[in-house]
């Protein structure tokens, strides 16, 4: 059966297309979890038809697909955890059109965040949405994660640009939602649906993104304060003072400790957090958006502030925020990367029952992120070595979620759930909403062979059945 | 058996560990950018290079595929956030193959195909090409002969082998002012033997400086060529034969015009078993050796020129993965017959990679074209690098996009300006 699978995928896409060696599979087994399990075979497709035509092979064999792009997510979306077939869609990397006029963008779904980034600026044009890994994920993979990053606390994260869509569906169908216009109320918004649905429910081939012009000019501040308290007070009162910076993003002690000698810009002992705001626009308005922000925060705590004046200057503030990912390893080996989200106003009191968290379970919590929408980087740093410890983490990651949950948060804000959070989807969803889910992915996908194993735990309740509703009444 | 001075892929275990599987190199790899491929990016082949130590896979022909489609550039590695060597890695896991299977055809060199009478009918017919009879001149280990095998490189623009080598054209040791160090000048081969020109001109702005210049006739090639291929057994012999060469008389320095060269005696050497760190300590790249003794702002003194020569910049790999970047544009500022203007994808990779544009012309083809556009933009008349082997690979390039502008080395511009 499996030369027969490989020969018919030759048929669809070409020899040099279908890769089975083992050091193929082994080389296609992994994304940013760092877990690993060996797909049976690689295919790379090169168009919307030749996704169908695998699709359908999938669906008759009931074997399972697993769309991938860059293989840069964090919670397993493109793992084969079942086997079955990989489908890398990196060479679908067009941009078929930026339309100046309508200012929307129609791409495939192997096209880098960051080079269609790039190209729409050139015309003065802006896509707002900017994950950490905008330099290497795909658009494709943006979509069915729903990306955010830091740019989204003022324009809000991929879904607020996905116009329409190209899909191929779990049975191999070419279907099409939305479309390129703003307003669009024509049946269903299976656009809304699909993006952030983590290659279980189609796999987007044609991507029409919605466009903005490019702000003028930008403005970027470093500021330091005596405590964490004061930081996130200061979040809380931009926001309340109706000023939607575009970027605004904290670190705390323990992330301040570990890039302090490696940073450029001098960060003192006393210093035990740090707000990384930018603002942008016209550049008139800039110098009065700066002014404001800075005396609203002002009884908050400042030990000192440094605003950029030339592009290098802002590019080193960056820089300070860029260090912090790579300089965490050296608290210890292990690292449990969580991304939750509370309501921006909860943001000071997630991170006082983080702390306690730590203190409670004897770990390091470094938390950063994106203060500015209330989505923290929560990075708890252990050794897995350590006797106990993997008991210990369970533990301290159902508090963590617990937290974010009771203050009327989510689990993760950006990631996505894949497996690395399914079992924690019942602490924020109920039975009946992950089963209302559960029924769409059993209707929709009928052999379950989209990306299986994914966002649902096998243990919830099976939905009944898509054939039994159709059943003919006697 | 004597241990080689290499390193293993086992020594390499650790760091190889150390990869966390971001795909940050995904935005790096000037092969992944045009294969698009996993196997082609460095994550990639750290996976395969921790599964052949654990077992999982042999050294399967996929894999060596995989495995060569690496220019050994190490723009990964400056961009990895734990500095994971993915060149080195890739290096180690070469040599095991070549210790395995012996060197493949390209790597064994030329001197089987230049007894061909299909070879001489070919060279015979192109126009720019590695003249055979003149080829003779290059010694057996020269990694020129690695790098333009011309036989199976059709329609690239290979450079003609000069008829008198840069040691018929410059004495071994030139004295200077008493005041002044003694400076080693590592030459290479392409400067040696390709462009001797370029190495005298280094010479006489040595000369000039009051520098007493010693340029030992038993250098030999730095090596990358042949670490590129995976012929470890080659490498420890240059490296011998350099340190050597260099050991015979007390220099501060040892100065390379040549990029490549640097980051093979220099870096390459550095992370060898055996002790090199005396030689490779001295080892400096011309442009910060001329900043340090004060060159620029003599140039940047000089009354500019009222006809200058629009010039753009190419960041030679194994300087920009040190982060020699700002030196060699410095320098072109300062130039009085020059208009610097910067380019879009400066930086990125030529494409020649060691042996790298031998197994994959196509490719190597694909990875310097990205670089057309962006010189195109900038009207530069002149494109100036650091590397001699950068200014073959991009003359290559413009020359398939039919462009009328020229590859060049900084040097020949400082020539010019102090002539």
């Amino acid at each position: 059966m499996y030369d027969q699978l490989v020969t018919e995928l030759i048929d669809i896409v070409g020899k040099d297309n279908v890769l089975t060696a083992m050091s193929d599979r082994i080389t296609h087994s992994y994304d940013a979890t760092q877990e690993k399990h060996l797909p049976d075979v690689v295919v790379y497709a090169a168009s919307t038809e030749e996704v169908s035509q695998v699709v359908k092979i999938a669906n008759r064999l009931k074997m399972p697909l697993l769309p991938r792009g860059a293989g840069s997510g964090f919670t397993g979306g493109t793992l084969p955890v079942r086997g079955g077939i990989v489908l890398v869609l990196t060479k679908m990397d067009r941009i078929i059109d930026i339309d100046t006029e309508n200012l929307t963008a129609e791409v495939e779904p192997g096209v880098v965040t960051a080079e269609l980034q790039r190209q729409v600026e050139k015309l003065g044009l802006f896509y707002p949405p900017d994950p950490a890994s905008k330099e290497f994920s795909t658009l494709g993979g943006n979509v069915a994660e729903c990306a955010g990053g830091p740019r989204c606390v003022k324009y809000g994260v991929t879904k607020d640009y996905v116009l329409g869509l190209e899909v191929v569906t779990p049975t191999g169908d070419i279907i099409r939602t939305g479309g390129r216009t703003l307003k669009n109320v024509v049946g269903y918004d299976l656009t809304k649906l699909f993006v952030g649905s983590e290659g279980t429910l189609g796999i987007a081939t044609k991507i029409i993104l919605k466009l903005l012009p490019k702000p003028a000019a930008k403005k970027t501040m470093l500021v330091q304060f005596e405590t964490i308290d004061g930081a996130a007070k200061s979040v809380s009162a931009i926001i309340g003072a109706k000023i939607i910076p575009t970027t605004l993003e904290f670190m705390d002690a323990a992330t301040i400790n570990c890039i302090r000698d490696v940073c450029t810009i001098p960060l003192p002992e006393n210093c035990q957090a740090v707000l990384i705001i930018e603002v942008d626009g016209d550049a008139q308005l800039l110098d009065k958006q700066v002014e404001q922000i800075l005396a609203v925060i002002k009884p908050f705590g400042i030990l000192h502030t440094k605003i950029a004046v030339t592009d290098e200057e802002s590019e080193e503030i960056w820089q300070v925020r860029r260090i912090v990912s790579p300089s965490l390893r050296k608290i210890n080996p292990d690292k449990f990367n969580e991304d939750i989200v509370v309501p921006r106003s909860k943001v000071p009191d997630m991170i006082r029952a983080l702390e306690k968290i730590a203190a409670d379970y004897g770990v390091v919590i470094v938390n950063f992120g994106h203060a500015g929408d209330g989505n923290i980087h929560v990075n708890v740093m252990v050794d897995m070595k350590e006797h106990g410890m993997e008991a210990k983490i369970e533990k301290v990651m159902d508090e963590i979620f617990g937290a974010a949950v009771k203050l009327r948060g989510a689990i993760s804000g950006e990631h996505g759930i894949g497996t690395s959070k399914a079992k924690y989807m019942n602490m924020e969803l109920d039975i009946a909403t992950i089963s209302y889910m559960q029924r769409i992915k059993a209707a929709l996908d009928p052999n379950n062979i989209l990306n299986p194993g994914k966002i649902f735990l096998e243990s919830y309740p099976q939905p009944p059945a898509a054939v039994s509703i159709q059943e003919p009444r006697k | 058996m004597k241990k080689s001075k290499n390193k293993s892929l086992r020594d390499f275990e650790k760091v190889i560990r150390e990869c966390v599987k971001c795909g940050v190199c995904q935005a790096h790899c000037p092969t992944y950018q045009v294969i698009k491929k996993e196997g082609a990016v460095a994550r990639g082949k750290i996976a395969l290079a921790a599964a052949l130590l654990d077992g999982e896979t042999g050294l399967e022909e996929r894999l060596q595929q995989d495995i060569s489609m690496c220019l050994m550039c190490g723009s990964c590695v400056s961009k990895c956030p734990n500095k994971v060597p993915t060149h080195g890695i890739v290096g180690a896991i070469r040599r095991e193959i070549t210790d395995n299977q012996g060197l493949s055809l390209i790597g064994k060199g030329v001197s089987t195909l230049l007894g061909s009478p299909v070879l001489m009918k070919t060279l015979g017919k192109s126009g720019a090409i590695l003249a055979p009879l003149l080829l003779k001149k290059v010694p057996d280990t020269s990694g020129l002969r690695l790098r333009f095998p011309s036989l199976i490189m059709k329609d690239r623009t290979i450079p003609h082998i000069a008829f008198r080598n840069l040691f018929d054209r410059v004495p071994e040791f030139i004295e200077g002012r008493a005041d002044k160090p003694v400076v080693g000048f590592f030459a290479g081969c392409a400067i040696t033997y390709v462009y001797p020109e370029i190495g005298e001109m280094m010479v006489a702005i040595l000369q000039r400086m009051g520098v007493s210049v010693y340029v030992p006739r038993s250098q030999q090639c730095c090596g990358i060529p042949a670490l590129s291929s995976g012929n470890g057994k080659l490498v420890e012999q240059l490296a011998e034969t350099n340190v050597g060469a260099f050991r015979k008389k007390e220099v501060r320095h040892i100065i390379t015009a040549c990029a490549s060269c640097n980051g093979g005696i220099g870096e390459y050497y550095e992370t060898m078993t055996a002790d090199y760190h005396d030689f490779t300590g001295k080892v400096i790249d011309f442009s910060v050796f001329l900043k340090q003794q004060g060159l620029f702002a003599e140039l940047a003194g000089m009354d500019k020129w009222p006809e200058r020569i629009k010039v753009t910049y190419h960041d030679p790999c194994h300087l920009k993965i040190q982060g020699i970047t700002k030196e060699p544009r410095e320098l072109l500022r300062a130039l009085p017959n020059v208009d610097f203007v910067e380019m879009e994808s400066a930086s990125t990779c030529c494409g020649l990679g060691g042996t790298f544009s031998v197994y994959h012309y196509e490719e190597s083809k694909a990875i310097g074209a990205r670089k057309i556009p962006g010189l195109i933009e900038s009207g530069a008349e002149l494109i100036a690098t650091a590397c001699p082997g950068c200014i073959i690979q991009l003359q290559d390039i413009i020359n398939h996009a039919g462009l009328q502008v020229r590859a060049g080395h900084i040097l020949e511009l400082i020539a010019e300006a102090l002539k």
